[in-house]
């Protein structure tokens, strides 16, 4: 990571104690932003940015200063990924077909980062509606990789996972369906935590497969995911699926060790065909974890190869549901055709991109009439069996799974047109998604100078398993690089 | 199980989808490769097997169908194209025929 900002524990810090105003806090972001090359014509990523917008929450802000207790972000600037709603600046989740469109609601996640004395800082470019692993699919153009700008910076959240690896903010929220924010962050050399399904209110999260969509976090470190993730956690009305089950202190698990604590290692995701160079790092970092008293255990879950057919069903599936909604006369874009139905198939021919297209198409296919029972049926039965693998795995003793997040570093820009090939990033990430279990990935060494990140995974709302090994890991490497 | 040019018409049509000639030959193989790895599926052995209904140990949870409004922050006024009597009306397409003002 390009260290550039203030962690949000230390910012915090600092503008509780009067060092540090918001408004100044806020000018060295646009100006860091400014010196990395953010703009659509370097880096591109942001979708949609206002400086005024940032200063007037900076000001905003600091009503809670009176307050007897500061919020958790107090002065923490934090990037937001161009799907999740806010009142100010645009929601366009990369698309053509909501070009110009302005929430009239606030995400429950953005309420309450704001009420956490947070300050929203610009929308970040992402595939389009979320679909995609490298942030090229956006109607905004490429996101480039900060450390690599030749590269992706992985996907769909590629413009938060960018933000906070250029050092703009500390913090970005990002959403995950199948690997969005784990993904990204490890080709960025960050940190992303995609939470239990339910933890966080997908309220404002425009939807793309509402089964498996989450709001995720990105953070420079451990800390600062952990302080955004306890930020935005909790039951939520205005989702049904948000779970009335209280939020610990995530940041509280840095106090916490991994002795004795069992951390399984699924063979299914080191196959023989695992680059041995992101082999070596998972096990140089599993070594790190075994010296500190954790036990590692060989464990299986068999149904991992499913995983990627099983999820580019039901995902599709969702979203050709979900996107029915844009069709020229409720949101942005129409293009007038014949009649009404040459409305609807103009606005959405010319209003959605290649990826999303395809996607709505294989979703209508799998769900009609003849091939549902061959296809969508299966594949949700396949969902139980993966879901079942970690809950018998949990259930034998396991604390926590380690697992590389991706099989490859990031790719060059334009490197993968195969559509398949790229579904394929997502192997080691998808199984989270469908069993709804919380994940993380967090970086654990380069190959050839570029990030490789390791994944943890814990069983339902026990995001404190994950965080405890995941802080553990991190003073370690800490430890090792000053030595 | 392989998908036809006319499969890739009826799915276009029924996902409100204009497509060129062009794309809908390229949508046909592009169809095919991503089901004939999706076809893995059918290996599985799922006799018996319940298909997953909401996500994670808590099933799908439901609640009564009441609550607070959703909490809009500007009122339809500010973002609905016009309103009557509390109704959203939105644009008349040119190709209909006016009959009243709209």
């Amino acid at each position: 990571v390009i260290s550039a900002t203030p962690s949000a524990a230390q910012l915090r810090d600092d503008t509780v104690r009067g060092r540090t105003e918001p408004s100044a806090t806020v000018t060295s972001a646009i100006a860091r932003a400014r010196d990395v090359g953010a703009g659509r014509d370097h880096l591109n990523i942001f979708a949609h940015t206002n400086d005024d917008d940032a200063r007037t929450h900076a000001s905003s802000c600091l009503e809670q200063m009176s307050d007897t207790t500061p919020g958790l972000l107090l002065g923490v600037p934090i990037a937001i990924k161009d799907n999740i709603a806010t009142l100010t600046l645009p929601t366009t989740c990369g698309s053509h077909i909501l070009e110009g469109y302005v929430s009239p609601y606030e995400a429950t996640a953005v309420r309450k980062l704001r009420e956490a004395g947070a300050i929203p800082f610009g929308k970040t470019n992402m595939d389009e509606f979320a679909m995609g692993s490298s942030t090229e699919h956006s109607a905004y153009g490429p996101t480039r990789n900060p450390l690599a700008p030749d590269r992706v910076p992985g996907g769909s959240s590629g413009g938060s996972a960018a933000a906070v690896a250029a050092g703009i903010v500390s913090i970005a929220l990002g959403s995950e369906t199948g690997g969005s924010v784990r993904q990204p962050a490890s080709f960025c050399g960050i940190v992303g935590v995609k939470p239990t399904y339910g933890r966080v209110s997908r309220f404002g999260l425009v939807a793309f497969a509402s089964s498996l969509d989450n709001i995720g976090v990105c953070g420079a470190t451990v800390d600062d995911a952990a302080r955004g993730l306890h930020a935005v956690a909790g039951y939520d009305w205005f989702d049904s699926t948000s779970a009335n089950i209280p939020v610990p202190d995530y940041h509280e698990a840095r106090a916490g060790s991994v002795k004795g604590m069992v951390i399984g290692k699924p063979k299914e995701y080191f196959p023989e065909t695992l680059d041995p160079r992101i082999r070596a790092r998972c096990d140089e970092a599993l070594e790190r974890l075994r010296e500190l008293g954790a036990e590692i255990r060989d464990v299986s879950l068999p149904n991992t190869a499913m995983a990627i057919p099983a999820y580019y069903i039901v995902a599709p599936a969702e979203a050709s549901s979900n996107l029915a909604r844009f069709d020229g006369v409720r949101y942005g874009l129409r293009i007038e055709g014949d009649g009404l139905r040459g409305m609807y198939e103009a606005t959405r021919s010319q209003g959605f991109g290649a990826e999303v297209t395809r996607r709505i198409l294989l979703g209508t296919y799998v769900l009609s009439a003849g091939y549902y029972d061959a296809y969508y049926r299966k594949a949700q039965q396949v969902r139980t069996l993966i879901a079942a693998d970690f809950s018998r795995v949990f259930a034998s003793g396991v604390d926590v799974l380690f697992t590389p997040t991706t099989p490859t570093t990031a790719f060059r820009i334009g490197a993968i047109s195969d559509p398949y090939e790229m579904y394929m990033s997502d192997i080691f990430t998808v199984t989270a998604n469908l069993a709804g279990v919380p994940a993380m990935s967090q970086p654990i060494g380069l190959v050839d100078g570029l990030p490789v990140g390791g994944q943890f995974m814990a069983a339902h709302f026990d995001e404190m398993a994950m965080f405890t090994a995941a802080y553990a890991l991190e003073r370690a490497q800490a430890a090792e690089a000053r030595a | 199980v392989s998908i036809s040019i006319d499969d890739v018409r009826h799915i276009a049509t029924l996902a409100r989808l204009g497509l060129t000639d062009d794309r809908a030959a390229s949508l046909v193989q592009e169809l095919n490769t991503i089901l004939g790895h999706m076809d893995e599926l059918s290996k599985v052995d799922t006799a018996g097997v319940q298909e997953a209904i909401g996500v994670g140990a808590r099933g799908l949870p439901t609640r009564t169908d009441a609550g607070p409004p959703i909490p809009l922050e500007r009122s339809l006024d500010a973002f609905a194209p016009s309103l009557r009597e509390g109704l959203l009306l939105v644009p008349r397409l040119s190709s209909h025929e006016s009959t009243e003002e709209a």
